[in-house]
This record gives structure tokens, sequence and C-alpha cells, in this order.
């Protein structure tokens, strides 16, 4: 009985882990910032891929070394997520804020770009890319210096945009002729790409007649960490102060000083940053391929939402009541306890199955909403707008 | 912001924009050669030909219809590559009837919807002489109409649950029987009685897992359990502690799942201590390519079944092989799909030159009864539209090939409408004889 409890409550507390890692990102720039984006999915493929080029290179190393590749995986995924994001904040949401609907739509087309873009990356695409934005932003900057700029804009952009196009997808298009597959082979391709765990992370720590898997404890670690990292930053740092201020109150912020821009582009910037850490911890236990963010954005929204947008405290326990209910109710563990209820029992057993216990745990949050829209902790004061 | 973006800023961007997108169309065209790059494929099937007729000139125009695009682009390229590889390895012995064939890719985009209006395009607007194509179940099912209603036919590649019988389809992947079934029989005798079922949420996992329930059944297995999990969910830790509680000692799991709840069920099954010693598991869509990208660390052990494996030791797979690595690069490998699509386009050709037409009608009569010899063994097409197939049962080795432990002696003669099943007991389907038809009492 003991162990089975411990395995119930083990199993829901894994799900939530993985849960709430997903939806840490989500947290603070749904939450916080309150941009809906639907490319957080997508973000976190980008950590789950640089997972798989930092293994890849850790292969070449000796075998003590590739044991701790993803220590760095780590650190990679949620810089280049980090760096992502930062490019995505300025160069899309910013002229969105307060615009839910073409926010929504905008990141929705980010997440097919993106999801594209790992499927056809390939060395003749890189170079044109980074051929094109040499070219189109460095012309764009020497224009800017000359003194007549605001008037000749538009004439330069209609100019320099073709132009650099041009030169790039020919250089590209050469390159592919002249060394055929090396240019034009795609880096990862549509395929799901193989992520294999360090060795120490693919046992289990055996208790009696159950099992917990490394892998997951180190997510629960991992977790543990990212919360309370981002509670340090978000309330001993000061630019976690910036932060809190431009939430509150953006206007009253600018007129203190506070550079709102820069701290928006940050603070997305850091959301984003947890997204690929998410997407390193859930390379561990699943599947690592383009599609891969589309299947945990759902969950990660319902997760902030049932939460209190503005609450990590809510994304917390949302996550671990959320996990552990459809573990729970996935798993059948209620069906020994109304043995003697048939049309219970009965009700339970056609719910015990995955994809059942997710129409079940569904329902249970619309029920939930409809009591509390505003989620588990909702926002109080002034700027509410509920 | 937006009120600053005046008529004339309008123009002059838009003008940019229409500028670099015709730059961009010029520069690309004459560097697209279909061999160069992949995508160029479907570039060049959009362009509408100026040949109105299947046969005329001197091409034979036929149709690939597979998903480019979205979530099952990922096992549908590779069907595509073998299907160009047997055409261009045609074409470079002569083609058929003395013509070339040329191949129009349409992209079905994974939406079942799209296939059906890629199918009529193809029929209706490029007149094909045949359409080689589909993955699913679902996208089999979306288009089975169009074919029939136009009197047109398909060739479908890929392994299925079986329970269809068309006379405008080719089936020339494994039915139930030639598969499914014989994974069970093997399981029951080598491995054990009992027997947990996991699989996707939709029709082919249902309907295989069915059969399998009815198979143990009748020969004294026993289903301790089932689970399905959402096409694209990865959340598994559910279907592991009900596998642990139903067979605390060890058992056979039969998995059906499909895509990306592959990755996550190995590496948590791992993770959970489940080990392929005490808990085999047996897979039937787990082939050369997803073992590849699931990571052989996790699969070690474990089983497949399937009709033909990369390491099928014959003269017919070497070339085969050889002459893939040599097309498409040192580290693809070949599956089981992409071999049945190979060997559906020689099928198609031999009928072709035994009708001397492309001849609907007639290329379906001459089709019944022909042999190829196969990379998996000789193959013949049977009257039921299906072909009689080699059962292979391949352990998952260290190098991520499978070692073959069980084999058929002959090719196995396909059943179509199961015989475990209740309501399709005693049926079957003859196609040379026009009395029978696609479901008759036998």
């Amino acid at each position: 009985m003991l162990s089975g409890l411990l395995e119930a409550v083990f199993n829901g507390m894994s799900i939530g882990s993985v849960l709430l890692i997903s939806a840490l990102g989500l947290a603070i720039v749904f939450g916080l910032m309150g941009v809906i984006n639907l490319a957080h999915g997508e973000l976190m493929m980008l950590g789950a891929y640089t997972t798989f080029v930092v293994q890849n290179i850790f292969k070449l190393l000796p075998t003590p070394l590739f044991e701790f590749y993803i220590f760095f995986a780590l650190i990679a995924a949620f810089f280049v997520a980090a760096a992502v994001g930062f490019v995505l904040e300025r160069g899309v949401i910013r002229f969105l804020y307060g615009r839910p609907l073409e926010t929504l739509l905008a990141t929705w087309g980010v997440s097919l770009i993106l999801q594209q873009f790992v499927r056809s990356i390939s060395w003749g695409l890189a170079i044109a890319i980074s051929l094109f934005c040499l070219l189109f932003f460095g012309g764009m900057q020497l224009i800017n210096r000359r003194p007549n700029a605001e008037s000749i804009r538009t004439k330069a952009i209609a100019i320099i945009l073709p132009l650099s196009i041009g030169i790039s997808s020919i250089v590209s298009i050469f390159l592919g002729n002249t060394f055929g597959l090396t240019i034009t082979k795609p880096w990862f391709g549509a395929q799901n790409v193989d992520v294999t765990a360090p060795a120490w992370l693919r046992g289990g720590l055996p208790i009696g007649d159950f099992q917990l898997p490394y892998s997951r404890l180190f997510i629960m670690l991992m977790t543990a960490i990212c919360l309370v990292g981002i509670y340090l930053f978000l309330q001993r740092t000061n630019w976690g102060l910036r932060i809190r201020a431009v939430t509150q109150n953006r206007n009253m912020s600018a007129c203190l000083g506070i550079p709102t821009a820069t701290v928006d582009a940050f603070t997305f910037a850091l959301g984003s940053g947890l997204a690929g850490i998410a997407g390193c911890a859930i390379s561990l236990l699943g599947s690592v391929g383009p599609n891969t963010g589309q299947n945990y954005v759902v969950d990660t929204f319902m997760v902030v939402v049932v939460g209190g947008v503005g609450k990590l405290a809510g994304t917390i326990i949302a996550a671990l009541a959320i996990g552990t209910a459809s573990y729970l109710i996935g798993s059948g563990t209620f069906i020994s306890m109304f043995a003697s209820l048939q049309p219970v029992a009965d009700f339970l057993t056609f719910f015990a199955t995955t994809s059942m216990a997710k129409v079940m745990v569904f329902a249970l949050i619309i029920t939930f909403l409809q009591v509390r829209p505003g989620g588990i902790f909702p926002q109080k004061g002034r700027n509410v707008e509920l | 912001m937006a009120n600053q973006f005046g008529r004339r800023r309008f123009i002059i961007l838009g003008g940019a924009g229409v500028a670099g997108t015709l730059l961009l169309k010029a520069c690309t065209k004459p560097g697209s050669s279909p061999t160069a790059s992949p995508s160029a494929a479907p570039d060049t099937a959009a362009s509408p030909s100026a040949a109105p007729v299947a046969a005329s000139g001197n091409t034979v125009k036929v149709g690939i219809l597979h998903s480019l695009s979205g979530t099952m682009s990922i096992s549908e390229k590779s069907v595509v590559d073998a299907e160009q590889m047997a055409i261009a390895e045609i074409n470079a012995k002569g083609g058929v009837l003395g013509k070339q064939i040329e191949a129009i890719v349409e992209d079905g985009a994974s939406d079942w919807d799209k296939f059906a209006e890629k199918a009529k395009k193809l029929i209706d607007q490029d007149q094909v002489a045949t359409v080689f194509g589909c993955w699913t179940s679902a996208s089999r099912k979306a288009v089975l109409p169009v074919f029939e209603s136009k009197k047109h036919m398909l060739w479908y590649p890929v392994q299925y649950e079986g329970q269809e019988c068309s006379q405008n389809v080719f089936y020339t992947g494994a039915a139930p029987n030639q598969q499914i079934e014989p994974a069970v029989d093997w399981l029951l005798k080598n491995k054990g009685k009992e027997f947990f079922l996991v699989g996707s949420d939709y029709v082919f996992p249902r309907t295989a897992n069915s059969i399998i329930k009815a198979q143990l059944q009748a020969k004294g297995g026993k289903t301790v359990g089932e689970d399905y999990l959402p096409l694209g969910n990865n959340e598994v830790t559910p279907i592991i502690a009900k596998i642990k509680k139903a067979l605390p000692n060890g058992g056979v799991i039969f998995n059906t799942l499909n895509g990306d709840s592959n990755v996550a069920f190995f590496k948590q099954m791992q993770s959970a201590g489940l080990k392929p010693d005490k808990y085999p598991v047996m897979s039937v869509s787990v082939a050369e390519e997803e073992v590849k990208a699931i990571g052989v660390e996790y699969l070690k052990g474990h089983y497949a079944s399937w009709n033909y494996f990369q390491t099928v030791n014959t003269p017919a797979n070497k070339t085969f092989v050889e002459n893939f690595k040599k097309k498409y690069g040192n580290d693809r490998v070949v599956n089981d799909p992409m071999e049945a699509a190979y060997i559906m386009v020689y099928m198609w050709k031999m009928a072709v030159e035994k009708a001397k037409t492309t001849e609907m009608e007639a290329v379906r009569k001459a089709s019944l009864g022909l042999t190829f010899d196969a990379p998996e063994g000789k193959v013949t097409l049977e009257n039921n539209h299906h072909l009689s197939k080699f059962v292979r049962i391949g352990e998952i080795g260290a190098d991520g090939m499978f070692k073959v432990v069980s084999e058929s002696k002959e090719a196995v003669k396909p059943i179509p409408w199961n015989q475990y099943v209740a309501e399709t007991k005693g049926y079957a389907c003859d196609w040379s004889d026009p009395a029978k038809g696609g479901k008759y009492k036998a």
C-alpha cells in the first residue's frame, strides 16, 4: 500500500514537473507580460535541437566527458532559445503590444516558420540567410548614418531588399550547384532526431518493486532549480525589480526612467530561455522533431490559465494538480477503491486510458474555470481586466 | 506607425517585394535540377505540363501522392524517394512501352481532404496513367471514393489493418495475416501468453488490437490490458504504471503506437526498469528509419515484425540497398514501406508491358498473378489485389539494424478480410472473377 501511494505521488509529481518546466517560460511571457506566445512550443523545440547538436559535438570527445554533455546542453539551450526570443520580441512582438489577436496570429505564423526552418535548414540556406542579413541590415545601417536618412529610407529599402535577396539566393544556388549534397543536404531534415540521455540518466533508483527513473528525478531537480532561480531573479535583483515595475505599471515605470523597451526584450528573452531549458529536459523523455513543440503548447497554456495569469505560485500548483489528476485518472488508481460500487467503477474504467483521461482532465478544468474564471490565484488590483 | 504607412510607401515597398520575388523566381528556375535538391520535385510537378493525355508524346505520366509536409512527411518523404528511384531505374533501361515515365509529385500535406483534392487533380487535370501514394489509413479512406468513382488505379505501399478490398486499389504492404498475426503466433510460442496492448488512438491500432484480442482468445493467450495514447502525446507514465501492475512478473507488450509517441514510450520504458528480457516489446510501426530517430540505446533487444528488413540476405536486396545509398547518401536506410513502394512501381510497369497499353482495366487484369523478384524475395500479386509476402520477425541489434530471428519459408498469401473478427469471418475477395468481386462468402 505504502509503495503504491509513493508510486502515485511520485508519478503525479513527475508528470507535473514536466508540465511545470515547460510552462515556466510561458508563465513569464504570458503571465507577466500578457503576450500570447504560440511559438512557445517551438522555442522548446529549438532547445531540444540544441541538445541534439551539443550531444553530437560531445560525441567527438572521450567518453567520460560525453556523459556530462547534458549540463552544457542546458546552458546552450537557454542561450539559443533566449537569443531567438530576443530577436522575436525586437522583430515582431514589440509592434503588437496590447493587440492580443494580432499577437496570437503573428506568433502562430512564427511557430510555423520555425518548424519549417528546422526541417529545411542546410548550409546553403544558412549561408543565404546570413548573407541576406549582412547585406540588408548592413546596408540599412549605412543608410541610417547619412544625414538625410529619413527621406531616402523607403527608396533605399526598395533597392536594397531585392538586391540582397537576389545576391544571397544566387550565391546559395551557385554553392548548391558547385558542391552538391554537402551544401543542399538538410542538417536535421523532416525526420525526428535521436537524443540519447547520458548513461547515468537512463537507469532508475529501485525502491521495493518500484523504480524511480533518474531522468524524472533530474527533471524535478532542474524544475526546482529554475523556480528558485526565477524567484531570486525577480525578487532580489535590479532587473527583477524593473520587470515587476513594468508589468505593474508601464507608464509610471517609464516616467521614473526605466527603459521599458529593453526590459520587455529581456523579459521575453528570459521566458524564451526557460522554454529552451524545458526543451532540453523533454528531450530526455520524448521525441525531438519539428513537431515536438506542438505536442506541449496546449498543455502549457492550460497550466498557466488554470494557475491564474501573473502568479508563479499558481502555475506551480496548477501543474502539479493537473499532473497528479491525469495520472490518477489515467492509471485507474481509484478503480479498486470503488470496487463495491459497480457503476462508479465502470465509469472510472471507461476513463482509465490515457486518451480518455485527457478528456476527463479537460472537463474538470472547464468546470473549475466556471467556478473560478481567474484561475487558482486570480490577479487583484487596479489593472485587472477581467 | 500605421498612420505613417501611406500610399507612396506602400507602392514602393510592394514594388520591392514583387521585384524581389520575381528575381528569386528567375534565379531558381535554371538552378533547380530535380536530382540536386529534394524540394525541387514538387516545383516541377506544380508547373502544368503541355501534354494532356497520359501516354501522349514520349512520356507516360504517373502520379505520386504523399505528404511532403506536415506530421506524416517524416515517413512519406522516404517512400517518395524509393518510388522516384524505381522510376529512374526503369527510365534508364528504356522506360515502359518505349516511353519515359514522368512522375508528377503532389503534396497531400498530411491533410486527408487535401489528399482527395490532389487525387482528383492528378486524375482529371494531369490524366496520369496510375497513382502511387498514401500512408495512413485515413488518407487512403479519403481518396478511395475518388478512385472508385473515376475508375482509376491507386497503389498503396504500407502495412494496414485489412478489412478492405477495392477494385481500384493495389495493396503492396502487409495485410494483418502477413504481419500482426504471425507476430502474435511467434510471441505466444517464444515469449509468453500474457499480452499488454499499447496503441495510438486511431483506426489502425484499434482495428489491429481487436484482431489481436480475438486471436489471443482463439489460441489460449490472454489480454491483460490495453491502452491508447492520443497521436503526438508524450506522457506515458500512466501506461507504464499499468503495465507494471498488470504484468508484475514480466510479459509481452504489443505496440501499435505510431509516430512521436514511440520515442517517449521506449525512453521511459527503459528508465522505469522494464527491460527487454522480461518485457519484450513487439512493434509493427518501428522500422529502420524509426530506430534511427528513437535511438538504438533504447530499442536494443526489442522486436519488430515486417516483411522486409534492410539486412535481408537476397541478391536483389543487395543491389537495392546499394543503389539507394548511391543515389541518396550513405547515411540513409531503407525500410519495409519503401521496399513495398519500390515493388509496386515495378509491378505496374510489368502489368503495362503485359497489357501493351496504359488503359486502366487492361492493366488491372494483366497485373493479377504477376511475380517480381523483390528485395524481400519472390512476391506475387494475388487475385485479391494484395501481394503474397514473406513474414519476418527481427530483433533490434546494437547497430540499429534488425537481426532476423524468424522467417516464413515461403511467401504468405494475403487475407484482407480478417478471419478472427466475427463480422468478416468466412469472407474473401477475388477480382479475377467478376462474379465474386470485393467481398463474397467463401
